[in-house]
């Protein structure tokens, strides 16, 4: 690691006017930024250390929930109004990582954590248009089992790694954004971006941002929801695929839906096609098969990843069928 | 500030690169808490910080100022040995040991968890308050501990016995 100051921020306002300056970084619990700077990835100068902001998980006066960016992934799983309301989140963040690293991670530094990309970790053997644009892309060509087959670009197939932010997709979120005394509001939709022109810009922050809270807005289709990631093996693994979805149902009809899809795009994949699809529709095999065909009709996929149609047809057909299942 | 690390006051580093499981290490001497991949993916170097369970590598000394530290050598010792301690030995929850100190800091903060009602990927309903540690259970809650050697089935029985011992 080359060598960096480190200091603690206090509050939004004081990580704002650090987190502006050059080579400042902001610090959650620092599981995925020490690691990409003992691998030179990362090359900060100072680290602002933003674990002192509001970690405090409250019912908004709308009904939903407000979860501050510092509060760890694991008391979030934890808590009884999104075990209860929310479970399909629940669920996505206990599928990540390990207990361990759930405890240390913050959920600000969940949703800014960068692609798992073999090729993009190894600075002295890979070309990559993410790190270091313009210099080429190894993946393609290579070892892509891991890689998106919807929403990439031929510069970049890397895939976003969260779990927690499929939920978050499909829960129409929205991220709370601090800077220079105003605050703005960007649907978890927006947040992530499509790497066609520029793989490096990962999300839609700009310097001096400082994620201040996530917002869960009332969800009535959130309390039949659920999420299951199928990976290489049973845990502490990477999503191949994984589902995040939610069902109303009028009697046999589906009456509204939401499903989003991890592992297999460049950012949480919000499966508006599917869910198009479905609304106002019987909740049958043949159904949920067609809706993921509209969804994968763009889908490119390549020599190593290819089963990851198949696989996701599946996981979809598995979890809607659970989903559905009293009232089909 | 300081550093609480088993009962010691100890000075955060001057240099900011240095990793809590160095600190420990290479500093201090404490040689219990290992180093496997130091970069996450192993759980070697787990150890209790404020009580719940979190991964040395991947902590910055610094970030562990004003906080309490507490490792494999804090928890017993070859006289009073922990009660999950024992019970590895009782069950050969080990074979070369490496894994160990990790696995045993990683139970412990786990057999809280779950008596304080959290929940795991494997737990069916995610609603429910009390949680029943079967194999299942115990084997998904401890999924960041990988063991080289296997021992894997005696690490769960050791476990699952203190978890009925502290319910009893
Ligand atoms: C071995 C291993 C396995 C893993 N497996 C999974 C998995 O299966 N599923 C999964 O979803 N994740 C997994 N993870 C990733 C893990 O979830 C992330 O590393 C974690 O969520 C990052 O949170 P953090 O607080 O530690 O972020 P940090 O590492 O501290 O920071 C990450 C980024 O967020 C930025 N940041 C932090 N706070 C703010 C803020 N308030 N505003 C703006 N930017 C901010 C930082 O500047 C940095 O760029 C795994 C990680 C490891 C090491
Ligand atoms: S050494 Fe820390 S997780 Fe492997
Ligand atoms: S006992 Fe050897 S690694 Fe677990």
């Amino acid at each position: 690691m080359i060598p960096f100051t480190y200091t603690r921020a206090s509050s939004a306002d004081e990580a704002a006017s650090m987190a502006i300056r050059t080579g400042h970084k902001l610090l959650g619990g620092g599981t995925n930024l020490v690691d990409l700077m003992r691998k030179n990835v990362e090359l900060p100068s100072c680290l602002v250390d933003v674990t002192a902001l509001s970690d405090s998980i409250k019912e908004t006066q709308e009904g939903g929930v407000m979860i501050g960016a510092a509060a760890r992934n694991s008391a979030v799983a934890a808590h009884p109004l999104v075990r209860t309301r929310y479970p399909m989140l629940s669920r996505a963040i206990l599928a990540g990582a390990s207990a361990q690293i759930r405890n240390m991670a913050t959920v600000a530094g969940n949703l800014m954590q960068r692609t798992r990309c073999i090729y993009f970790n190894d600075v002295a053997g890979s070309r990559c248009n993410k790190r270091s644009p313009g210099s080429g892309c190894d993946a393609v060509g290579g070892f892509n089992r891991y890689h998106a087959i919807i929403g990439a670009a031929p510069a970049c197939i890397a895939t976003h790694p969260s779990d927690m932010c499929v939920a978050l997709a499909a829960l129409d979120a929205r991220i709370h954004v601090y800077n220079k005394n105003a605050t703005r509001i960007i649907p978890i939709v927006d947040f992530h971006g499509f790497p066609a022109d520029r793989p490096d810009l990962e999300t839609v922050l700009e310097a001096g941002d400082v994620i201040t809270s996530i917002e869960i807005p009332v969800s009535p289709f959130a309390a039949r929801s659920a999420y299951r990631k199928v990976r290489d093996r049973a845990s502490y693994a990477f999503a191949l695929v994984s589902v995040a979805a939610g069902v109303t149902m009028r009697e046999r009809t589906i009456d509204d839906i939401r499903v989003a899809f991890g592992g297999i795009a460049p950012k949480p994949w919000r499966a508006f096609r599917v869910e198009m699809a479905l609304r106002g529709g019987p909740a049958t095999q043949e159904a949920f098969d067609d809706a993921v065909e509209a969804e994968l009709a763009r889908a490119v996929p390549l020599a190593g990843n290819a089963f990851k149609i198949g696989l996701t047809k599946r996981t979809l057909s598995a979890v809607l069928t659970e989903l559905t299942g009293d009232a089909r | 500030m300081t550093i609480r690390i088993n009962n010691n006051d100890v000075a955060p580093p001057d240099d900011a690169r240095v990793s809590l499981l160095d600190l420990l290490r290479e500093h201090l001497h404490l040689t219990g808490t290992k180093v496997g991949c130091n970069q996450g993916a192993c759980g070697a170097c787990t150890v209790l910080l404020d009580g719940d369970r979190v991964l040395s590598c991947l902590t910055l000394a610094v970030q562990a100022d004003g906080h309490q530290v507490t490792t494999i050598e804090g928890l017993g010792s070859p006289e009073e040995p922990h009660p999950l301690q024992a019970a590895f030995i009782e069950h050969d929850g080990f074979q070369c040991g490496y894994c160990t100190p990790g696995q045993i800091c990683a139970a412990v903060a786990m057999l809280r968890e779950a008596a304080s009602g959290m929940p795991s990927y494997v737990t069916v309903d995610l609603a429910t308050e009390k949680t029943f540690l079967s194999l299942e259970e115990i084997r998904e809650r401890m999924s960041g501990n990988l063991c080289r050697c296997g021992a894997h089935n005696g690490i769960v029985k050791a476990i699952q016995q203190v978890a009925k011992e502290q319910a009893a």
